[in-house]
């Protein structure tokens, strides 16, 4: 068959683009390399909906950051998404920078950016009494908020779905060609894909993926960021988000709470030419916990649960690049999704979408789905309300991750819904299993089980998160010989 | 659901022995509650044998020596709850838990007795650098997946930390056809008891580098092959020593932090070395009712130790029901110090009215030593003084004190445990 569009990249960037496009009376696929959805730079960053003060004024990436932040009230709620707005500060420790805050305030108000407010050292001390002694001042942004990235991913990608966009998975892109025929002819691991459009959302690759069609060649540099990921019982030590004052390599290594609870510190940012260096390194690791005290005073380190880190897709001129790439019509590049990429992310869908609506000439769907509910979560519940779900559906009596208090029906609701979960990583994602400060040690074996009885997958190809990250490798020599 | 008089959280050990002792000392109202499918813990899944030489004189199991208990709770009657997951412990002693059976519910208690175990360290947890793929398990989740599910990790292991379970889990792989290239242990000494660092590796030639660390990993998808390096003043990694593994399995075995999340919320005050709740000679947290007791306590090297304490727990909460705890109320508490290479005692203070007439104090040391004397002081003035050839972080030591030698010292305002040299 031949695709009208075919989306490279099932991150939050192609699944927005997805999502926009499931609007229109189009058939649409999304290719993804990985055996899931959010598997790139949308699983490994801040968490952050940035208000948008930082991106140069009249760049596309200030308008869309800018867009990106509005819309994220609305879509948050038609699409389950927990999103809390819990403001952001930047802080200032050095006098002579303090106009530095200024200069930043002045962008952000030409960038639209509502709210702004400079801060005194005893206004900032209030509003978060653990910041560094050395504070002199702070800009405040109350539309900063803090998001889940994987929810507002698979949320966008589960909607498309709900609205006819195919997803292939375990699909890598290897070679692009225009055809006699006019359309373009992807040739992929597993077969051959044919479409009038392309929209290249492939993250770190984006690059790879564009100079298959371009003479201008495009270079995307991989600039890592190493994470920590502190324990629910310090998530409180500060209740914004807290940045430095920006520098030429990015906007610092920040603390936050995460909308779950956890406490957030990270980026680094090292600049690589490795686009699957997402390894974390123990300078990397150090020099995040010394910048975070500058800013942050008693940081309570000891008590972090796990590290990570993620690849921010680096285009040299940190613009994103948005448009029909012009050496190749019907092929749309959206690349150097670096931050603020996740915040940007819906406003990227909608742009794209509304131009190609254009270029295709594109109807709306009478019957789209605007709407989709998340994996329903048990956290919070009275007891009544346990009891009443319990009765219905006894799994949702059955804890199966205890560090988060997730039940199986959880579980369950995350392996059977529209691009469910076939990996540990994607119970993880979808429902916080594994997510806590045993880091999966107890649900593990738990949810292998629930995997194999559920979807029929032998226990030696359950996998962490697909291809070889298979957990077991056969069974013991008492099973061998018994069988 | 019935209402209980004495609430038991984990079917483990501690808390099958509680059970036992609170039943036998007169109490017909217990109820335990255990979140797996089977009563007995992580018991069930440690099939080598050296468990119940102090109990029973003799040589089991784990899934044996829990047995032992298990059918002492069905032959007394004891009641429990399988798949039941405790939620909340209000600090009024009421229970919230939850199956799929009952639901969610509340059991207003008169004494909750603490028994729910400990967990191991994660990888997270100890910033170990490189990627983070498939093939990464602490020692107790592969033994799991190897004793109970009867799925091999891999065939090519390193292990960090000499951690018991680690040390258990180099043996088992080994016997199950993997090959075990080496234990690192951060520490200059190991975290194990000595005999299973010589039944484990030792006996099959298993090298263990101490002041070892793991400094890189790699592999993407799975674990093709760690690092290791000799670390050096601050722990820190000392270049120039790093060695490459091959391997597709890591197991961490770097330590046990007691499951405690349920105590904090009910306002337990937690003692920061142990972190587990402080007790007194009772076993008793600050809350009056709530016991704890096992491995959620303070982490043991042997099971026995764990029965034996969990067995004064259930007798206490008996005591405590019948209101034979409330007239020592009035009298003095002593305050017990750890110091100088004592790390911590169980308890920390004495009630000397309401101790038994043997208490037994257990602690554990902070470093390795040598022909060296555990002293004991009441206030000032050395009480006891018992040579030891060897201490060692990894095993517990205990000390018993008697009543009659309390009552002697009316003023006695504190008792000191430390590590002498001479």
């Amino acid at each position: 068959m031949i695709y009208d569009v075919i989306v490279i990249g099932a991150g939050v960037t192609g699944s927005a683009v997805a999502r926009e496009l499931s609007r229109y009376e189009t058939n649409v696929c999304v290719l993804e390399k990985c055996e899931d959805v959010c598997e790139g730079t949308s699983k490994a960053n801040s968490a952050i909906v940035h208000a948008g003060f930082d991106a140069a004024e009249g760049s596309l990436m200030a308008k869309l950051n800018v867009r990106g932040n509005e819309m994220m009230d609305d879509l948050s709620r038609d699409l389950d998404i927990p999103f809390k707005r819990n403001g952001s500060l930047v802080v200032c420790i050095h006098k002579e920078a303090i106009d530095g805050l200024k200069d930043l305030y002045d962008r952000g108000v030409k960038n639209g950016v509502k709210g702004l407010k400079i801060l005194s050292r005893e206004e900032a001390l209030e509003m978060e009494p653990n910041l560094s002694e050395n504070v002199e001042g702070a800009l405040y942004a109350p539309t900063g908020g803090i998001i889940c990235p994987f929810e507002l991913n698979i949320a966008m990608a589960e909607n498309a779905n709900m609205n006819g966009v195919d997803f292939r998975f375990n699909t890598e892109v290897e070679d692009i060609k225009k055809g006699e025929d006019g359309n373009w002819h992807l040739r992929t691991n597993n077969g051959e894909y044919i479409t009038r459009y392309v929209v290249n959302a492939a993250g770190v690759y984006a690059d790879e993926i564009h100079n298959m069609v371009s003479a201008n060649k495009m270079h995307i540099i991989e600039r890592r960021g190493d994470y920590c990921l502190l324990d629910k019982t310090v998530g409180g030590h500060v209740s914004h988000t807290i940045f430095p004052q920006p520098t030429r390599l990015g906007k610092g290594v920040l603390v936050s709470p995460t909308v779950h609870g956890n406490l957030i510190v990270g980026p680094t940012a090292v600049d690589l030419e490795n686009k699957e260096g997402n390894n974390t390194t123990a300078a990397g690791i150090d020099d995040l916990i010394t910048k975070a005290g500058d800013h942050v005073r008693n940081l309570p380190i000891r008590n972090v649960i796990t590290s990570f880190a993620g690849l921010r897709a680096h285009e040299e001129h940190h613009e994103f690049i948005i448009e029909e790439v012009k050496d190749a019509p019907n092929f749309i590049d959206c690349a150097g999704i670096e931050s603020p990429g996740l915040t940007s992310s819906p406003a990227i869908g909608e742009m794209v979408g509304k131009m190609m609506k254009d270029m295709m000439g594109l109807k709306e769907k009478a019957n789209w789905i605007s709407t989709r509910k998340g994996v329903k979560k048990t956290e919070g519940l009275s007891i009544e309300e346990r009891n009443a779900l319990i009765k219905e559906n006894p799994a949702y009596g059955t804890i199966i991750c205890r560090c988060e208090s997730i039940t199986e029906g959880e579980i369950l609701d995350a392996i059977h819904r529209p691009l469910g979960a076939r990996s540990l990583d994607g119970v993880k994602r979808r429902t916080r299993a594994g997510m806590g400060r045993c880091q999966a040690g107890f649900c593990s074996p738990r949810t292998m089980e629930i995997l194999h009885r559920e979807l029929g997958i032998p226990y030696e190809k359950i996998t962490k998160s697909g291809g070889r990250s298979n957990i077991v490798i056969e069974r013991t020599k008492g099973e061998v010989s018994g069988s | 659901m019935k209402t209980y008089d004495i609430v038991i959280v984990g079917g483990g050990p501690a808390g099958l022995a509680a059970a036992v002792a609170a039943r036998e000392a007169g109490n017909d109202s217990i109820l335990i509650l255990e979140r797996d499918h089977e009563l007995g813990g992580i018991l069930n899944q440690c099939i080598h044998n050296g468990f119940g030489l102090h109990t029973f004189k003799e040589e089991l199991t784990g899934p044996e020596y829990a047995y032992r208990f298990i059918k002492q709770v069905l032959d007394l009657g004891i009641e429990y709850r399988l798949n039941t997951m405790v939620m909340d412990i209000a600090s009024d002693k009421t229970v919230t838990a939850m199956n799929s059976e009952d639901g969610m519910f509340r059991i207003p208690a008169k004494a909750v007795i603490l028994a729910m175990g400990c967990r191991e360290r994660p990888r997270g947890a100890l910033n170990i650098p490189g990627y983070r793929p498939a093939g990464i398990f602490s020692a107790g989740t592969a033994q799991r997946l190897v004793n109970i599910e009867g799925y091999m990790p891999g065939r090519e292991v390193v292990i960090l930390g000499s951690g018991d379970i680690g040390l258990i889990m180099a043996r088992r792989m080994t016997l199950e056809g993997a090959r075990v290239k080496v234990v690192a242990e951060l520490m200059p000494y190991s975290g194990g008891l000595k005999r299973n660092i010589v039944q484990c590796l030792n006996d099959y030639g298993i090298p263990l580098k101490l002041s070892h660390t793991v400094v890189d990993i790699e592999g993407r998808d799975h674990i093709s092959a760690v690092t290791i390096a000799e670390v050096g003043p601050g722990k820190k990694p000392i270049p120039g020593t790093e060695e490459r593994y091959t391997c597709d399995t890591l197991l961490l075995s770097c330590g046990l932090i007691p499951e405690n999340e349920l105590s904090r919320s009910a306002g337990v005050q937690m003692s920061p070395v142990t972190s587990g709740p402080v007790v007194n000679e009772s076993l008793e947290t600050n809350i009056p009712g709530v016991f704890a007791c096992g491995n959620v306590l303070h982490v043991h090297d042997l099971v026995d130790y764990v029965s034996e304490e969990a067995k004064r727990a259930g007798q206490n909460a008996v005591k405590y029901i019948s209101g034979g705890c409330k007239d020592a109320e009035s009298s003095e508490v002593i305050e017990l110090v750890a110091t100088e290479g004592a790390r911590y005692t169980v308890p920390g203070t004495i009630n000397r009215e309401r101790m038994d007439d043997l208490l037994t104090v257990r602690f554990r040391v902070g470093d390795v030593y040598k022909n060296s004397f555990v002293s004991v002081y009441f206030d000032d003035e050395r009480v006891v003084h018992n040579e030891k050839r060897i201490l060692a972080p990894g095993e517990m030591e205990q000390i018993i004190l008697q009543k009659k030698k309390l009552l002697e010292y009316p003023n006695l305002k504190k008792i000191t445990v430390k590590i002498e040299k001479e």
